[in-house]
């Protein structure tokens, strides 16, 4: 990277002598439109975020002693902390796979032949733009004491349980983030077995593969990238779906409902930038880690098929 | 009747039943998708005494203090006893916080929808023409600023609207939503799709980078431009994180925070309010729902 600066600095000076090819100049015309965008991005979050790392590392505004490690270490020892990121992962690791499992299956049913086609793909999508508020209305209707959820689990002789209030909270919120994410990733499915050569397929036919290789062998092979990039982009997004908790349950949930935006939104409150500063670089680290595995993978996978 | 003829019509059927298996599969998927949508619309058109009898008991508990039963089970009602547009005409005519709790929202979006566009149409021209170590590396740091968890991002946000004294006005909401690098990262990976052939011709014939922009890039990004629209306009008329952290005057926030504090008080409201936030982006879904797939299609895979 270093390298490219040095380059641009060295254009910079040819252009000041009228040295350019008309290629190169191009190429730092093209800078003059990523201009705007960098501009405010780097003001708006690469430099404020360089503030956050400084927080991180000081014991506070005030003082400004360097302490190193010590905030994050403070920050991971938090019972506040560790139970937030513990019901986070624990929240992921069964919403996750439920979503990619679903969607692919909703891709499936799309893919087959069923009658109104694009009416059911609009269903499938609508949960997308109904307004969260709205969305928190209705879940709470659902699952309060007294609410349908109770009243039909009822019918079977099952005990009535507060949802939000129990231990099996985490499940309103599973359903919810279901409900609000299978159809967008049933449309990245879609796309991706829309994009596996017919020839291929027809091949397969010829040769007589049966269902099961046309499946794995095929199929499979050329989603592989998708599944991932879906499974990826729903880790993220569960991470994420403290908006709709916080709606329906305010700053300070049941147990097993406190998630690491919790942590971060009440620290905020309290106005402890050494904390949030730490709780941030780690989340940042944990995201960027993610999507550097995906960014990895996917150039890998990438080599022999382009899907 | 040939053995050839027999074993086609028993696959034929075998297929109907699938067909059929599938079919209703998606049915129950499809009510259980819409429920939700539905139940708010209809309920919306019901008396207050009807809601509160219906409701009464989730909602009079979530009080502080009063608990008042009014129902003990929630009677969850599709068909309201009575269509009454009662509730819209409070809502619409009598308690006007509602509508300027509207109004703010599209005060956030509209701006945010139509600048970050602007930006990062030229933006994503800039990374997808003369591609670059540099630029490469750039596109990353997007790709993980755009992935970031609000929460994360707003830390910087908040110290950003402190230091350019900004906090608590509409410009907090309004600048980092202006530079997002959400609309930069579709829209490069949708302009990489142009082929580099068609741009040099152009150039070839003397076209200046303006020119190429302007006049042959941009007619061929309409949709895209269209379907990302709709997705940043979505994003942001649901937001909830930010105006909770930058805006400390309830009175600037949009109707998505604020519809959720009703919830509790004034319940027989909630539905209709819910229903008229519903309408741009039902409007919008209805109208552009294929630029919206071609939108999240474009997302499938990092490096596009």
């Amino acid at each position: 990277m270093l390298k490219s600066f040095a380059g641009v600095k060295s254009k910079i000076n040819r252009l000041r002598k009228r040295e350019l090819s008309s290629n190169e100049k191009k190429s730092l015309i093209s800078w003059l439109f990523l201009a705007p965008s960098l501009l405010g991005v780097m003001l708006f979050f690469v430099a404020p975020f360089g503030v956050v790392i400084y927080y991180s590392l000081i014991n506070n505004p005030i003082q400004k002693n360097f302490v190193g490690f010590a905030n994050y270490i403070n920050v991971w020892n938090n019972g506040a902390f560790k139970l937030a990121g513990i019901n986070t992962l624990k929240f992921s690791f069964v919403a996750v796979p439920l979503a990619v499992l679903l969607s692919l299956f909703l891709a499936a049913v799309m893919e087959s032949r069923i009658p109104f086609k694009s009416y059911f793909r609009s269903f499938f999508l609508s949960p997308l733009m109904v307004p969260t508020a709205s969305v928190v209305l209705i879940w709470q209707v659902m699952f309060h004491y007294n609410g349908l959820i109770n009243n039909f689990t009822a019918v079977f002789g099952a005990d009535k349980i507060d949802w939000l209030k129990s231990d099996r909270a985490q499940v309103v919120i599973i359903a919810l983030f279901l409900w609000k994410n299978l159809g967008y990733n049933m449309i990245l499915f879609m796309s991706a077995l829309a994009s596996i050569p017919k020839e291929l397929l027809e091949v397969a036919a010829l040769e007589n593969a049966t269902k099961y290789q046309v499946f794995w062998y095929i199929k499979v092979r050329y989603m592989s990238s998708s599944i991932l990039f879906v499974t990826i982009m729903s880790l993220i997004n569960s991470f994420k779906v403290f908006r709709e908790v916080y709606l329906m349950t305010g700053d300070y949930p049941v147990d097993s409902l406190y998630m690491l935006q919790h942590f971060m939104n009440n620290t905020f409150a309290s106005l402890d930038y050494q904390k949030l500063s730490a709780a941030a670089i780690i989340m940042f680290i944990v995201v960027t880690g993610l999507v550097y595995i995906m960014y990895a993978v996917e150039n890998y996978y990438g080599k022999d098929v382009e899907g | 009747m040939n053995m050839l003829q027999k074993m086609y019509k028993k696959k034929r059927r075998i297929d109907n039943v699938k067909t059929a298996v599938v079919t209703v599969a998606a049915l129950i998927f499809a009510v259980v998708f819409l429920m939700p949508i539905i139940l708010t619309i209809t309920n919306s058109f019901m008396s207050s005494s009807e809601i509160n009898a219906n409701y009464g008991s989730i909602f009079a508990t979530t009080e502080k203090g009063g608990k008042i039963f009014i129902s003990k089970t929630v009677n969850l009602k599709f068909i309201p006893d009575m269509v009454t547009f009662a509730q819209y005409f409070t809502v619409l005519f009598k308690s006007p916080q509602y509508l300027i709790k509207f109004w703010n929202s599209i005060i956030y979006v509209a701006p945010i929808v139509v600048v970050q566009l602007g930006i990062a149409t030229l933006a994503a021209y800039g990374f997808s023409r003369y591609d670059g170590k540099l630029k490469r590396a750039i596109f990353f740091a997007y790709i993980i600023m755009m992935l970031m968890p609000y929460q994360v991002t707003l830390v910087p946000n908040f110290l950003v609207s402190k230091a350019l004294g900004i906090y608590g006005s509409r410009w907090s909401i309004w600048l980092p939503g202006f530079f997002s690098p959400f609309a930069v990262y579709l829209l490069t990976k949708f302009m990489r799709r142009i082929p580099t052939e068609v741009l040099e011709a152009a150039s070839i014939d003397g076209a200046d980078e303006w020119y190429i922009f302007s006049r042959i890039n941009m007619p061929l990004c309409k949709g895209g431009i269209a379907s990302i629209a709709i997705l940043v306009f979505f994003d942001y008329w649901n937001m909830v994180e930010q105006p909770l952290i930058l805006l400390d005057d309830p009175d600037l926030h949009p109707l998505s925070v604020f519809l959720s504090k009703i919830n509790s008080g004034e319940i027989s409201l909630a539905f209709a309010v819910a229903v008229i936030y519903l309408i741009p982006p039902l409007l919008i879904f209805l109208y552009g729902e294929d630029y919206l797939v071609e939108g999240i299609s474009y997302q499938g895979g990092i490096k596009g």
